[in-house]
């Protein structure tokens, strides 16, 4: 078997005296979709972040592709602010508050990232950059600044943009919490595309079903450890941990309550 | 639609407020030039005499050249010390953060013109080069109001949201990028109607320069009066002209934060 995509070895990450992850391993393979669910607080997004050391972990080691960085407490020699920004630029990160520039254009916001950092020249920026907006739908709102897009579009355009330094791994940090329902499913359908098109990605989500639907494999995480991981066969719909089954039952009785609600009303 | 209704009605303000303005400038006018003929004693006995100050407005010309002048200068250089101390307090390292400190603390809590006459008299015999009235006017003035600014640009720079700051991290974006890019054109907005208003205390405060000898509008003022004994119409007329050169650029720096509101993105 070959070396996996994405390497993740006992990370550790505590905040003050609160320790949210407590000796995380995870392997990710070229072209796997793997969804990390759990509660809030379980650690999950703290995870995601440390995959693009958005966020630093105090030990245990990180591998995306060719960069490898391991951390190791305070003798840790912390990457400098060029290599964490070469390391950063390698994955792509789609967050749960869009974080577009409101300054750009939604075809600006897509170049940006190209032009700054990997250099690409303006022309062939923008060629990529209108394929891209085309790919999530939004060619026509290329002109468009965020605050003339509904979220949707703009967690879309955040997607392009992500995509646009190709990287070797996507990440979404609960991408579609913060969208009105309805917008919901536009934002996943992209995910759809992207996943059947064979790219590689992390999905922190609270959408069971989606990662049912779209994950090769589904990480339930409790109180800072992998509780369970495995297939969404396994993990979602016959779980062998008390706690999983305990989340997975809650889940499908708040949706049946909703169900019931949308029903009543 | 609400929006656009608040941003159209705060516009309407300051053009009311010009023609307020306006009207008492017209009625201050016409009262002087009443008195200008000496027709008229007024309540207090005192013959104002306007026309005495018209051989010395050659003087009052290179005074107001002076003072726009020293503005100017003191207004660029001082964004410029701002821009960069105010970067620099952003700096983890107390090494830099704490002397940008110091400096900002003593220019803000020590009167302008003490600081002028310390730079003129105490640096020389501390340093001992001589520094020209010319050359310590310009650095003190500088220095101060860059305090100012530096506060202003590193309040705009903390306000931005910590969102954006990582969408451009988890681009690959080196914190200079991230800053030259994505935070300071957003910041910048913010800052310029409070740079603008610390701009207009700067030409205020190029008046205690004649405390210098340089000669500025108030210095020159202060001459003709020793001169041809007018003290009232000489400071009248200062004062007015003060006026008349600020009153345009507060009305500047309304328009442009206005819109900015309305532009905001």
């Amino acid at each position: 078997m070959s070396t996996p995509l994405i390497s993740i070895k006992n990370l550790r990450k505590s905040f003050g005296d609160h320790e949210v992850l407590k000796d995380i391993s995870l392997d990710v393979e070229r072209g796997e979709v793997v969804a990390i669910i759990g509660a809030s607080g379980s650690g999950k997004s703290t995870l995601l972040r440390c995959i693009n050391l958005l966020t630093l972990p105090d030990g245990g080691e990180v591998a995306v592709g060719d960069h490898r960085i391991a951390f190791d407490g305070i003798r840790t020699v912390l990457p400098n602010n060029r290599q964490l920004a070469k390391f950063r630029a390698s994955t792509g990160m789609v967050f749960q508050q869009f974080n577009l520039f409101p300054h750009m254009t939604a075809l600006q916001n897509v170049m940006e990232g190209p032009i700054t950092v990997l250099k690409t020249p303006k022309a062939e920026a923008e060629s990529t950059a209108l394929s891209l907006l085309s790919k999530v739908g939004l060619v026509e709102r290329a002109g468009f600044y965020p605050d003339k897009l509904s979220g949707g579009q703009k967690q879309r355009v955040a997607i392009a943009r992500a995509l646009a330094m190709k990287p070797t791994v996507m990440l979404f940090d609960e991408a579609t919490s913060a969208l009105d329902p309805e917008l919901v499913g536009e934002v996943l359908n992209v995910m759809k595309s992207l996943a059947s098109d064979g790219t590689t990605m992390i999905v922190v989500t609270h959408e069971i079903a989606f990662a049912r639907e779209v994950a090769d494999k589904v990480v339930f995480m409790r109180n800072g450890v992998v509780a369970e991981a495995g297939p969404p066969s396994v993990v979602i719909d016959n779980p062998t941990q008390e706690c999983t089954k305990a989340f997975m039952a809650r889940h499908s009785a708040s949706t049946t309550a909703i169900a019931s609600l949308t029903r009543v009303a | 639609m609400n929006a656009m209704g608040y941003v159209e009605s705060k516009v309407g303000q300051p053009n009311r407020a010009i023609w307020w303005v306006g009207l008492l400038i017209i009625a201050g006018v016409c009262t002087a030039l009443r008195h200008w003929h000496g027709s008229d004693a007024g309540p207090t006995g005192y013959k104002w005499d306007f026309g005495a100050l018209w051989e010395s407005r050659k003087l009052f010309a290179s005074g107001m050249a002076y003072t726009l002048v020293f503005t100017i200068v003191c207004v660029l250089f001082g964004l410029l010390v701002g821009l960069v101390t105010g970067i620099a307090r952003l700096s983890n390292n107390p090494l830099i953060a704490l002397p940008m400190r110091a400096y900002i603390e003593i220019c803000r809590c020590t009167p302008l013109l003490v600081q002028l006459v310390w730079f003129y008299y105490a640096l020389p015999v501390l340093t001992g080069i001589e520094l020209s009235a010319t050359f310590a006017a310009a650095m003190s003035l500088s220095l101060y109001g860059g305090a100012f600014y530096s506060e202003i640009i590193r309040g705009g720079i903390i306000s931005t949201d910590w969102g954006q700051t990582e969408a451009g991290k988890a681009l690959g974006m080196t914190p200079l990028q991230i800053m030259k890019r994505i935070v300071l054109p957003q910041a910048f907005k913010k800052m310029v109607p409070p740079l603008m208003s610390q701009s207009i205390m700067q030409l205020k405060n190029t008046s205690l320069l004649s405390v210098l000898a340089i000669p500025d509008l108030l210095y020159q003022g202060q001459v003709v009066a020793h001169d041809i004994y007018r003290p009232l119409e000489v400071y009248t007329l200062i004062a007015l002209a003060y006026f008349a050169v600020l009153l345009p650029a507060t009305i500047l720096a309304k328009r442009m934060e206005l819109g900015n509101a309305s532009t905001e993105r």
